[in-house]
C-alpha cells in the first residue's frame, strides 16, 4: 500500500506489520486469486501468530498484509469495538504497524477488521471489509472429507445443504440457521460468510466494499468482490428472512439506548431482570444517540 | 427407432495387478476366479449384453459370481478393467466409461436409479425418509419446497409408505419399508434406468413378494428399464423378461427366462435350476 | 387355403444333461402347419413331445434342429427356433400367446389385473383392460366375487380359467393352447369351448393339446399325430 515502505529491521527485528515481506506478498497474491474467482476457498500459508489460532489470526494476517502507514484501522467484535478481542487486535496492529491511524467511527475506515458482525452504515468503494472466519466451509456440515468436498464445490453441488434447509423447514417450520448462513458467490461457490448474523447476509450482495474472509487455523481465504452477487441459499418457493425483532404484538423491538428500530439487536437481561435490546453496532449507536436523529 | 438402452461390450474388471494368463486360467473350467500366477480376482470378464427400453434384464449367480461387480460398473461405484458401455439417453448416447468424473456423478444422479440390498448403501439415515427423496431431486435441480414435498409424498405412497412417516428417520422403519424408500429414492428423477442389487435378500417372504409386486407394477407404469442382480430364482422368474447367468467372472449362458428355467443349457445352470426349492 | 401363419419343419427337441451325460430326446421329425382361424390339433402318447412342441415355438425350449416358420403381423417370415431374443419377447407381448397348465403371478394381484395384464403391457388404458378382463372371467363362469381376490388360493380349475383367460384377452395371432380344460368340470368346459370357437371366427390362428378325443374331433381342422422319439441314448464318457 506504500511503494516507498522500507522495513524498519533496526526496531526488534519486526517487520512493519509483523508479518515478513514474503509473507505479505503470499497473502495477498492469494487474496488476488480469492477476488478472481469469487467465493473460492484460497489456500494460503497461514503463519503462526503470537495468538492462539481461534483468536482472528485469519483476518490480522489479511489486515497486516494490507495495511500500510496512510491506512485508518476499525477493528470489531460482535459490533463492539470495545470487547476483548477487538481492543487486543487493535493494539497488536498498532504495536507493529507504527503510523497507522485507529478509529471507531465506520466511515474514517479504510480497513475493518470485525468478527461475527457487518457495521451498520453502508460501506463504501473505498473501504474494505475483513472478516475473520472460524469455519471456512460451509459444507462441513454435510460432508465429512475435504476431498469430496472440493469436487463438490467444483460442480456446484449443493443439494445437501439444501436438504439440511429442506429437514429444517419439516421440524421446525422454518429454516433455524440463525448464523453462518451459506450464500452463493457469483452464481457458483456457496460460502460460510462466517458467523454473521442473517441481517447482515444481504449487505454482502452487490456490496460496495471489497470483503475478505480469512481462516487462520483453516488456512483459507475466500473474497465477495465489490458488486458481486451473493445470495443466501434458499428454495424458490421459500423467501429468505432476516430476524425481525418483532414481539409477541408484532411491534418491533427497539434499540434501549438510542432508540433505533433499523439495526440489529442484541438480546440480553438488564439488572432488573427484563429482556432489553440494544444496538449490537456500538459506533452506530452512539452516533444515533449524539445525532438524537434515530430513526 | 432402436428400443435399445444400454449396450455393453467386453466388460471386464480384475482386482490385482493381473498378468496376460489372469483371464485365460480362470472362468468355470477351472473353478476359479482367482488367477493361479498372479494371485488377482478376475471379478468380471468379457461381459457383453443390450438392454432394452422398459425391458428387466435379470442376472443371476452365487455370491462372487461377478453379477454385483457388473452392476457396479455400470453405476460407477467401481471402474472395469476394460471394456465399454453406450448409454442411449433418447437423442443422445454416451459411452459411460469415457465420460469425466463430473459428468458420471450427473449421469449417476439424474439418469439412472441404485437400489441397494444393504439400506446404508442408499439411504442417508441422518436425515428423514422424505429428506432422502429431497435429496435425489435437489440434485436434479429441483428448488421448490413445495414441490419437492409433493412429489416425495407422491413418491412414498406409490412405494406404499404412509405419509405419517414422511418425516420421520428411515432407521426407525423396518427393512421392508426402508427397502420402499430406497426404492421412492431411485424413482425419484425417473430416471430411465434402474439397478437392483439384491433388494428382496434377506426380507421375510411375504414383504419380499410385496416389493417385487412392486418393482413390476412401476415397471409397466413408468417404462423403466431395469437390471435385477440376484441368486433368487424365484426372482428372476418373476421380474425378469431375460436373464444372464454368470459364474467365475463369466457369463455362462443368457436366454429367455422361463429358457433358462425350463431348458438350461449350461452344466451349471442345470444343477442351479435343479437345486433350486 | 390360406396361407400357414405358422409352419413347422422337422422339428427336434433333445436335452443334454450334463450331471448324467445324457441325451434325453424329447420330440423329433416334427412338421406342421397352423392356418389362420384355424385349429390345429396335436395329438399322441404321454411323452410323445406334444408340449414340447408348444414350447420350442414359444421359445421357451430351444430347439434342436428343425425350423418354426412363423409369418407375422408386418408379413416377415421368422424363424421362432433361430429369432434374436428381444424379438420373441415383442412377438410375445403382441402376436404370440401361450395358455400352459401352470399359472405363475404375483401373490398380490387381483385375478383381474393378472387377466388384464397382457393389455397393460401393450399400453391399454387400465379401466378398459380391467373392463374386458372382467368381461372374459365373466365368460368363462369364474364367480364375481372372486375377481378382486389374489389367484393364489383359487381351486384348480379355477386357477385354470384366470390363467386361459389372461392367454385368451390379448387376442393374440397365434395362440398355443395347452390342454387348457385339462381340470374344468363339464358345464365350464362347453363355455370354453364355445369361446374358442368364437376365437376361430376372428381368425385367430390355434395349435392346442387337448386331454380329450371329443374335444379335438369338434375342435381340430387339422390334427397332426406324434409319435415318441427314439429312446434315450446313453453317451459313451469321454
Amino acid at each position: 500500500m506504500n511503494s516507498n515502505y522500507e522495513l524498519p529491521l533496526e526496531d526488534a527485528g519486526y517487520s512493519f506489520g509483523f508479518l515478513d515481506e514474503y509473507a505479505k506478498k503470499e497473502v495477498r497474491r492469494c487474496i488476488l486469486k480469492a477476488i478472481a474467482i469469487p467465493g473460492y476457498q484460497t489456500p494460503y500459508a497461514s503463519r503462526e501468530m503470537p495468538m492462539g489460532r481461534g483468536f482472528g489470526t485469519g483476518g490480522l494476517q489479511i489486515t497486516l498484509s494490507l495495511i500500510g502507514v496512510q491506512d485508518t484501522l476499525k477493528v470489531i467484535d460482535q459490533g463492539s469495538d470495545d470487547s476483548v478481542n477487538a481492543v487486543n487486535l487493535r493494539q497488536f496492529v498498532q504495536l507493529t504497524c507504527p503510523g497507522v491511524d485507529v478509529t471507531e467511527k465506520t466511515e474514517e475506515a479504510s480497513l475493518l477488521q470485525s468478527r461475527h458482525r457487518i457495521p451498520e452504515k453502508p460501506l463504501t468503494e473505498a473501504q474494505i471489509l475483513i472478516l475473520q472466519v472460524p469455519y471456512p466451509d460451509a459444507l462441513v456440515v454435510v460432508e465429512a472429507s475435504e476431498a469430496r468436498r472440493k469436487i463438490m464445490h467444483a460442480e456446484a453441488d449443493y443439494s445437501r445443504l439444501l436438504v439440511k434447509l429442506y429437514e429444517d423447514i419439516v421440524h421446525f417450520d422454518e429454516i433455524t440457521i440463525s448464523h453462518r448462513y451459506p450464500t452463493r458467490i457469483n452464481g457458483h461457490y456457496v460460502i460460510d460468510p462466517s458467523p454473521i448474523p442473517r441481517w447482515d447476509v444481504p449487505k454482502l450482495h452487490q456490496s460496495k466494499a471489497l470483503v475478505l474472509l480469512g481462516a487462520g487455523r483453516e488456512k483459507k481465504i475466500y473474497a465477495v468482490p465489490p458488486y458481486t452477487l451473493a445470495e443466501p441459499l434458499v428454495f424458490d418457493d421459500i423467501a429468505f428472512r432476516v430476524e425481525d425483532f418483532r414481539d409477541a404484538t408484532g411491534v418491533r423491538h427497539a434499540c434501549r439506548c438510542c432508540g433505533s428500530t433499523v439495526s440489529f439487536l442484541d438480546e440480553f437481561s438488564n439488572d432488573q431482570g427484563m429482556v432489553a435490546y440494544q444496538c449490537s453496532d456500538s459506533a452506530y449507536c452512539e452516533e444515533q444517540q449524539q445525532t438524537g436523529s434515530a430513526a | 427407432m432402436s428400443r435399445k438402452i444400454l449396450e455393453v461390450r467386453g466388460l471386464s474388471r480384475i482386482h490385482g495387478k493381473g498378468c496376460p494368463l489372469c483371464t485365460q486360467h480362470t472362468g468355470p473350467e477351472f473353478d476359479t476366479n482367482i488367477c493361479p500366477f498372479c494371485g488377482s480376482v478376475v471379478a468380471a470378464h468379457d461381459i457383453n449384453f443390450d438392454l432394452y427400453r422398459g425391458e428387466i434384464l435379470g442376472i443371476i449367480g452365487e455370491s462372487g459370481s461377478g453379477k454385483s461387480s457388473t452392476v457396479k460398473m455400470l453405476y460407477f461405484d467401481d471402474a472395469p478393467t476394460s471394456g465399454q458401455a453406450i448409454f442411449f439417453d433418447g437423442a443422445e448416447q454416451h459411452d459411460l466409461f469415457s465420460l469425466n468424473a463430473a459428468q458420471q456423478r450427473s449421469m449417476r444422479n439424474k439418469r439412472f436409479g441404485m437400489v441397494y440390498q444393504n439400506p446404508h448403501l442408499g439411504l442417508n439415515f441422518q436425515i428423514s425418509a422424505g429428506g432422502n427423496i429431497a435429496e435425489r431431486l435437489l440434485m436434479s435441480d429441483l428448488k421448490h419446497y413445495a414441490e419437492i414435498r409433493r412429489r416425495a409424498g407422491e413418491l412414498l405412497s406409490r412405494t406404499e409408505v404412509s405419509l405419517a412417516r414422511m418425516d420421520q428417520n428411515p432407521k426407525t422403519f423396518s427393512g421392508g419399508m426402508q427397502q420402499r424408500v430406497q426404492i421412492a429414492k431411485a424413482l425419484a428423477t425417473r430416471p430411465p434406468l434402474l439397478f437392483l442389487d439384491e433388494v428382496t435378500t434377506g426380507l421375510d417372504l411375504s414383504v419380499q413378494a410385496a416389493i417385487l409386486d412392486l418393482i413390476l407394477e412401476i415397471q409397466n407404469e413408468l417404462d423403466t428399464a431395469m437390471i435385477v442382480v440376484t441368486h433368487d430364482l424365484g426372482v428372476i422368474r418373476l421380474l425378469a423378461g431375460r436373464t444372464l447367468v454368470m459364474k467365475h467372472g463369466r457369463v455362462i449362458e443368457s436366454g429367455l427366462t422361463d429358457q433358462i428355467l425350463e431348458d438350461p443349457q449350461h452344466a451349471y445352470t442345470q444343477r442351479l435350476v435343479a437345486s433350486a426349492l | 387355403m390360406t396361407q400357414a401363419i405358422l409352419t413347422i419343419e422337422d422339428y427336434a427337441k433333445t436335452f443334454h444333461l450334463h450331471e448324467r451325460n445324457k441325451d434325453i430326446p424329447s420330440a423329433s421329425g416334427v412338421s406342421l402347419s397352423v392356418y389362420p382361424g384355424r385349429l390345429t390339433a396335436l395329438i399322441g402318447p404321454t411323452g410323445a413331445g406334444k408340449s414340447s412342441v408348444l414350447k420350442g415355438i414359444y421359445r421357451t425350449y430351444l430347439p434342436s434342429s428343425g425350423r418354426i416358420l412363423y409369418r407375422s403381423k408386418a408379413g416377415n417370415v421368422i424363424d421362432l427356433a433361430k429369432a434374436g431374443e428381444h424379438q420373441i419377447l415383442e412377438l410375445r407381448k403382441q402376436e404370440i400367446g401361450f395358455v400352459t397348465q401352470f399359472l405363475y403371478c404375483l401373490p398380490r394381484k387381483s385375478a383381474i389385473d393378472v387377466v388384464a395384464e397382457p393389455l397393460f403391457a401393450r399400453g391399454v388404458d387400465s379401466h378398459e383392460a380391467r373392463g374386458r378382463a372382467e368381461k372374459l372371467l365373466a365368460q368363462l363362469a369364474v364367480p364375481s366375487h372372486l375377481w378382486n381376490v389374489p389367484p393364489a388360493t383359487f381351486s384348480g380349475g379355477e386357477k385354470q380359467r384366470v390363467n386361459l383367460a389372461r392367454g385368451l384377452i390379448a387376442q393374440p395371432r397365434l395362440l398355443l393352447l395347452d390342454e387348457p380344460t385339462a381340470s374344468l368340470d363339464p358345464a365350464t368346459t362347453e363355455r370354453v369351448v364355445e369361446h374358442i370357437q368364437s376365437l376361430k371366427e376372428t381368425g385367430i390362428a390355434m395349435l392346442a393339446i387337448f386331454h380329450h378325443p371329443d374335444l379335438v374331433r369338434r375342435l381340430a381342422d387339422e390334427v397332426v399325430e406324434l409319435s415318441p422319439p427314439i429312446a434315450v441314448t446313453e453317451l459313451s464318457k469321454d
